[in-house]
């Protein structure tokens, strides 16, 4: 195997694994928000939301 | 009221989970927007430095190489310190900075070790030698795979926090093992070259490259884990919810 590929080889390899990570992230954040939508739709709140009205 | 408690009054007042989301749903556009930016400088640096004398084009691996190495020891610093908060305050956000670290270290430690082994081979004629520095980095991506198993082994996030915190405390004793294992045992590994008393070793024309590509990888770092710190405390606010909706039907 010539140098350029293990060069190619370690920056394919780190960008593949980086950007898993950031997509990973991405999508069990969008995960969670819907969850979080459905229940609050459900009329569930939390209950410092209860006492508080705050919507965040 | 004591110094004391007014500092710890201001301290958690500002780990607020609630207040934690809006300040960093404000930060993190001009993070990712700082990392993607210097990230992309570092990446030209890199590649327009010269090649090695003795390596040749292959020490364009070292400026991914290094840094990621560099992060996978600040990954599990910011997790140590995190534990402290759990320990001491036991405050339910310094677990939620250890737990969403975890998987980034991990993939730092995994980039470094990989990224190595494709840099040993063409130097080394090796891919791998149980030497103090592989050994004692691989150990600490065994340690991120364990700490990953032992939270995942828990439903309940509470119940795993104090175990995990401790576990990392005694965990952190291999981060200085690792920083010094060039020193302290003959290894096929290089010694310090940039982290040195007596100042890098290395040309200005690599050494800056690698400095503004550490940097990107702080930032990546800092980006990723405040997205994972929000999508975790999301999680545990579900958890809550849901726990309270059957709560409220088995009355």
């Amino acid at each position: 195997m010539s140098h350029e590929s293990f060069v190619f080889l370690s920056y394919a390899a780190t960008a593949v694994t980086l950007v898993g990570v950031l997509v990973s992230i991405l999508l069990d954040g969008r995960a969670r928000k819907r969850e979080l939508a459905e229940l609050e739709a459900q009329g569930i709140r939390r209950r410092s939301q209860t006492a508080t009205g705050s919507s965040q | 009221m004591s110094d004391t408690t007014i500092s710890q009054g201001w301290f958690t007042g500002l780990a607020n989970p609630t207040r934690f989301l809006a300040l960093s749903g404000r930060i993190l556009p001009y993070l990712a927007v700082a990392s993607v930016l210097v990230l992309a400088v570092g990446l030209y640096m890199s590649f327009a430095a010269p090649a090695d004398y003795q390596q040749g084009i292959t020490v364009q691996i070292m400026y991914i190489h290094v840094p990621a190495a560099w992060l996978a020891m600040m990954c599990y610093s910011v997790m140590a310190i995190a534990s402290v908060g759990t320990l001491v305050w036991r405050h339910p956000l310094a677990d939620v900075a250890a737990k969403s670290a975890l998987p980034i270290g991990a993939a730092f430690t995994f980039l470094s070790l990989l990224t190595g082994s494709l840099w040993g081979r063409p130097m080394w004629g090796t891919w791998w030698v149980w030497d103090a520095r592989l050994t004692s980095v691989f150990v600490l991506f065994l340690m991120y795979l364990g700490l990953i198993a032992l939270h995942k082994a828990m439903d309940d996030p509470s119940r795993a926090a104090r175990p995990a915190a401790v576990l990392t405390l005694v965990g952190f004793i291999n981060i200085p093992i690792i920083k010094f294992s060039v020193d302290w045992w003959n290894t096929l590994h290089q010694p310090a070259s940039v982290m040195r008393l007596d100042g890098p070793t290395i040309d200005p024309s690599m050494l800056y490259p690698l400095l503004v590509m550490g940097l990107a990888y702080t930032l990546v770092f800092f980006t990723l884990h405040l997205m994972a710190m929000r999508n975790e405390i999301w999680r545990r606010r579900v958890r809550a919810m849901r726990r309270q909706a059957a709560q409220s039907i088995g009355r």
